[in-house]
């Protein structure tokens, strides 16, 4: 290096001790807080688990096939709530899954001029942002008594289909399933918008350029582009619908009977755990222990199924970058 | 240099070649986009079975006043537009007139390939289903893809995803979606410009054998390939003297004169590479 000119002045310097360290201990801060939220995943499962090994043991298999709650004769069986639990979230789901997309279509596909778009999205969003207690009162003194009529209509003229074949009860499996409906509807809403948006402008171009109109634009590139992603959001939001409490507590009747009529009473897992949590023995905590772990399980394979097709589908989109 | 204001847009003798097999009369007096100026003065008559070039430096509005063919500008908010576009004996700017309809007659290739996320039959089909296609629709799908010069080269997998496609391949797969329900017109927005030069020659190769099937206006940056493959050239500009940026026609002439002797001398400068 003798031969380099020499220079009045370097700026440049190694990182010093103290900045290396910095360095590291952030990384290692970082690390530790990352696997923290996994520890308590892990943590949880295993709480709740230990404390319903008793339960598993005690009535094995024949807990899920049960349709029993009786804390007294000390018989207990969830099949009703797991039921309840599919056929609520399946419904919201089908409401809630073709509203959002619907408004996610609208907020994504210029028919609004910008600024009201961006307005709209966050309205929508703020639709999450409402307590669930709240939209359980809302079902309670608005929406049971609006749905009143067109059940009794429902009824009386297409009472020979099971969908149908109760009168309301008040509370019930088809109030309970509006409004988880609604509360579903930001996920479904924000998560297949984005999928929307993330579809390149040049495909939908190509498609305008073709001679499509919006609608064969929309319906023909869109939505199969977004595609993955829209049903990505449509499995996230029943992981929400599925764990879902305190609305349904209050609108779902809280009877542990199972049946396809919409405006039958009927109960799922969440609200079973809520209702009866406040008064049981020790034996009983162990069953609601063991339907924590149903709901659970139920509830992490239905989200790992969703993340997993998320993980598709922007890897699909790659290819179009 | 000279001043851009000083050059006429006319008396350069395309006003008198309008007549004898035009397909499309393009006559842009002024393009906004909101309050942007974007186009101004800009006459373009493109002539059946040949291919029409827009040259010009960045900005100058080319893409722009191809766009105005098809009526993609619409798809732009805040797009306003004056002067005409005769085809097929109509204005197609005219009240009456669709745009999407517009669209099925002159086909678009962009400068990006843009297949869809499907499968190369289908993304050849596409238009065909747009337009309730009675016929056979493998054949035709055969035809475009012949067309394209695509066909050898992915007729034992017409399932496989169009983006599994190279760079080049892509782009003829998008000409052969474009050709598939046999469009009078054909328009390419720098439909090379992502393209490596082998790729680049082979779509010259094919512009050339489709302009017997299709009219073709193509905007291009490479003067090169508008020497190669064009009829005709238009060369455009802009005017950035009232402080916007608006493109204009400079000159408009066959080819062979623009490129050997041009009428003004802006258009000299340019193709010697004084600005761009």
């Amino acid at each position: 290096m003798s031969s380099a000119p020499p220079r009045a002045v370097t700026i440049s310097r190694p990182p010093s001790a103290r900045e290396i360290f910095v360095n590291r201990a952030f990384r290692g801060l970082t690390h530790v807080f990352a696997w923290a939220t996994i520890v308590l995943l892990a943590y949880i499962l295993f709480e709740i688990g230990s404390l319903a090994v008793p339960a598993m043991n005690e009535y094995g298999a024949d807990f899920v096939t049960g349709t029993t709650w009786d804390a007294n004769r000390e018989e207990f069986g969830v099949l009703p709530e797991i039921m309840g639990t599919l056929y609520t979230s399946l419904i919201a789901l089908v409401i809630g899954g073709a509203l959002g997309v619907a408004v996610a279509i609208v907020l994504s596909q210029g028919f609004l001029p910008p600024v009201l778009e961006h307005l709209m999205k966050n309205i929508v969003e703020l639709l999450a942002a409402i307590p669930s207690v709240v939209y359980g009162l809302w079902g309670i003194f608005v929406v049971i008594p609006t749905v009143r009529g067109p059940a009794e209509w429902l009824h009386e003229h297409l009472g020979f289909l099971p969908f149908f074949d109760t009168r309301l009860s008040g509370p019930g499996i088809l109030p309970a399933s509006l409004v988880l409906s609604i509360m579903v509807l930001p996920t479904v809403a924000a998560i297949s918008r984005e999928a929307m948006v993330a579809v390149p402008h040049k495909l939908r171009e190509a498609a305008f350029g073709l001679g499509a109109t919006r609608w064969e634009t929309i319906l023909g590139v869109v939505l199969p582009t977004a595609s993955a992603g829209i049903f990505g959001a449509v499995v996230l939001a029943f992981g929400r619908a599925l764990g879902e409490t305190m609305a349904l507590a209050m609108l779902v009747g809280n009877a542990n009977v199972f049946g396809w009529s919409l405006f039958s009473p009927g109960n799922t897992l969440a609200s079973l755990l809520a209702n009866h949590f406040p008064e049981a023995g020790r034996v009983e905590v162990g069953a609601l222990m063991y339907a924590a772990l149903v709901l659970t399980a139920i509830t992490l394979i239905v989200n790992v199924i969703g993340s997993l097709i998320m993980i598709r589908a922007s890897s699909k989109m790659q290819g179009l970058r | 240099m000279v001043s851009a204001t000083a050059t006429a847009t006319n008396g350069n003798g395309h006003e008198n070649g309008v007549g004898d097999g035009v397909v499309i009369d393009c006559r842009i007096e002024n393009l906004y986009y909101g309050d942007f100026h974007a186009v101004r003065d800009t006459h373009v008559p493109i002539r059946k079975g040949t291919i029409t070039a827009f040259i010009g430096p960045s900005g100058c509005g080319k893409s722009t006043a191809l766009r105005c063919v098809n009526r993609m500008n619409d798809l732009v908010r805040g797009f306003r537009f004056s002067g005409h576009v005769h085809f097929r004996g109509q204005d197609i700017y005219g009240r009456s007139i669709d745009p999407v309809a517009v669209r099925r007659s002159i086909g678009m290739v962009f400068q990006q390939p843009n297949p869809f996320a499907m499968s190369i039959y289908r993304n050849v089909a596409f238009g065909l289903r747009l337009n309730r296609f009675k016929g056979d629709v493998d054949e035709q799908v055969e035809r475009a893809l012949r067309g394209a010069a695509l066909w050898d080269e992915v007729k034992d997998k017409l399932s496989a995803s169009g983006l599994s496609l190279s760079g080049g391949q892509q782009q003829r797969l998008c000409i052969a979606r474009a050709i598939a329900t046999e469009p009078e017109v054909l328009l390419m927005d720098e439909p090379c410009s992502a393209l490596d030069p082998i790729a680049t020659r082979r779509i010259e190769e094919l512009m050339l054998e489709l302009k017997e099937r299709f009219t073709i206006a193509i905007v291009t940056h490479n003067l090169q390939q508008a020497a190669r493959v064009a009829d005709w050239t238009g060369f455009m500009m802009v005017d950035t003297s009232r402080g916007g940026r608006t493109g204009y026609l400079v000159e408009f002439e066959e080819t062979k004169k623009l490129f050997d002797e041009p009428a003004e001398d802006l258009t000299r400068e340019y193709l010697q590479g004084e600005f761009s």
